[in-house]
């Protein structure tokens, strides 16, 4: 394994080293003294085994395709964001507008979710451990949402196709988000999910909430409005 | 942008250190605002009798001294004067209102450009705001080595009004009230003639000076500060992280829509905020710290309730 130490290479440094191997290369690194910066294993582009030792700032892991990427502490806004394959996981707890409109991959968050957790997301997987903030799930369009704990207001307002699973409580639920059956194609992907996110929790305390789709088909009744 | 930090420390043995904890955090933010900072900092706090005022000059050369004496001779008072750059700490025996009115009567020039600027009052804050990287701010009104209990500072981005020190935070609006704030207020206009009909003053038409005067205007009237600002998330419209010092407290207090970013840590010895962690990692014990977002529409305290 190879050490990076962003307080001597910084995020230049780590980034470039990282960008700049063949894209089969599965070598691990190791990156100390992340400091909170941000934009630290963006776009990173080959089957990598990244671990960072502290908490990251801002964006960490964006557009990542194939790596997984673990961080051993909290991390910023936007953290996966447009992720499009791979992993992240988080033992921490993660703020603002965690998997932002993600296309794919697996990310794992094992402490609490800020607020718009998901906001947008395109077809990734979030599991999160504890509870997520508000407007989580706005406008999400394909993909899983699995929420351990509680959701805040505004639960999945405007969705469309994510599916949102949520063990504890709802504040309240956004526009066209509606709860809907747990059918047992439901169950065994939250089940799948669970298995892989390695969170202890029992699928049948879950509850399933999705679109209503009134908000996002055309309906003759609404012409006028036009 | 903008960055706003504050650090309150909750062990006493730490005040030497409080000028070099804050340094870098400051210097942190100074990418979310490269063009002009402004620090307050509580420490040395004057006697019951006494009002310390922190004043301004765009005039390196404004003689403090001279403004001093003649102070001293009109109303009869006691006046020590210490010069920090740009700045003056005056501590007087006067009533805070009769000095007021002394330094307004006092200018003979009309011109914005040659006034002095009372940044701030009360027993024991001093403020220091000036054009430029935050680094060399700092460094100017030398608070590396400053030891006191607790600072506030704001890096600003100049993005809708001209980089002036007059609009840099923090903005005191009453004893030893200070405010800074990321984000902005939308019904600012109506909350300052409704003040200024209670008799509150302004200095600018800046919005955050609102904010923190509507805090003031309602300890003023007997509210905790706690109290304060729960009328305050109910009143302020806008989008706002503040944080806040009074003479012994420290709060920190987001919007119910909570865009603005803000972070906050604690251990045994500090709580800091900062609108990024990056600017809290470089204090000691960060790392085991206890770090969160504060929640929308929450109020944070230490020190006083």
């Amino acid at each position: 394994m190879e050490i990076l130490d962003l307080e001597k290479i910084g995020v230049r440094g780590v980034n470039s080293t990282l960008h700049d191997l063949p894209q089969d290369s599965r070598q691990n690194f190791e990156i100390q003294n992340p400091q909170g910066q941000h934009s630290i294993a963006c776009g990173l582009d080959a089957p990598l085994i990244v671990e960072i030792k502290g908490h990251v700032g801002f964006y960490c892991g964006g557009m990542n395709k194939f790596a997984k990427i673990t961080v051993n502490g909290h991390a910023g806004v936007g953290l996966a964001e447009n992720m499009i394959s791979g992993n992240i996981r988080v033992t921490g707890n993660a703020s603002e507008s965690a998997g932002a409109t993600a296309h794919g991959g697996l990310l794992v968050i094992e402490g609490n979710a800020s607020s718009r957790c998901g906001i947008s997301m395109k077809g990734v997987d979030i599991v999160v451990g504890g509870s997520v903030g508000h407007m989580s799930g706005f406008m999400a369009q394909s993909g899983n949402l699995v929420i351990c704990g509680d959701a805040g207001e505004a639960l999945g307002d405007s969705i469309y196709e994510t599916k949102i699973f949520v063990r504890g409580e709802v504040s309240g639920l956004g526009a066209d988000c509606i709860e809907k059956e747990m059918t047992p194609e439901h169950f065994s992907k939250l089940s799948e999910l669970l298995v892989s996110s390695g969170l202890k929790a029992d699928p049948a305390d879950f509850r399933r909430y999705g679109s209503a789709r009134k908000l996002y088909n055309f309906d003759i009744d609404n012409a006028d409005a036009y | 942008m903008c960055g706003i930090v504050g650090l309150y420390l909750k062990n006493s043995e730490l005040q030497a250190q409080l000028g070099s904890m804050f340094q870098p955090m400051l210097a942190e933010m100074s990418s979310r605002g490269p063009d002009s900072a402004g620090v307050a900092i509580y420490r040395n706090p004057v006697d019951s009798g006494q009002t310390k005022f922190s004043l301004a000059h765009n005039d390196p050369d404004f003689s403090w001294e001279t403004l001093g004496t003649e102070l001293a001779a009109t109303l009869q008072c006691s006046v020590s004067i210490k010069t920090v750059g740009t700045h003056c700490i005056l501590v007087t025996d006067a009533k805070e209102a009769k000095v007021v009115r002394w330094l307004k009567n006092s200018q003979s020039a009309p011109d914005v450009q040659a006034e002095i600027r009372i940044v701030g009052s009360g027993h024991s804050i001093e403020i220091f705001k000036e054009v430029g990287p935050p680094e060399k701010v700092y460094e100017q009104f030398n608070l590396g080595h400053a030891s006191g209990t607790h600072m506030i500072g704001h890096t600003r981005m100049a993005t809708e009004s001209a980089v002036t020190t007059a609009g840099s935070h923090p903005f005191a609006t009453g004893a030893d009230l200070c405010l800074v704030h990321n984000g902005s207020l939308s019904n600012h206009n109506i909350l300052r003639r409704n003040m200024e009909r209670e008799g509150i003053r302004f200095q600018t038409e800046n919005d955050t000076e609102v904010a923190g005067a509507y805090l003031t205007w309602k300890l003023r009237s007997g509210a905790t500060l706690r109290q304060a600002l729960e009328d305050g998330i109910r009143e302020l419209d806008g989008f706002y992280t503040f944080c806040i010092g009074t003479q012994n407290g420290f709060a920190v207090v987001r919007d119910p829509i909570a865009c603005k970013h803000a972070v906050l840590a604690e251990t045994d010895e500090w709580v800091a905020m900062a609108t990024e962690f990056r600017a809290i990692a470089n204090l000691r014990g960060s790392e085991n710290a206890e770090i969160w977002e504060p929640e929308p529409s929450t109020i944070y305290i230490w020190g006083e309730e």
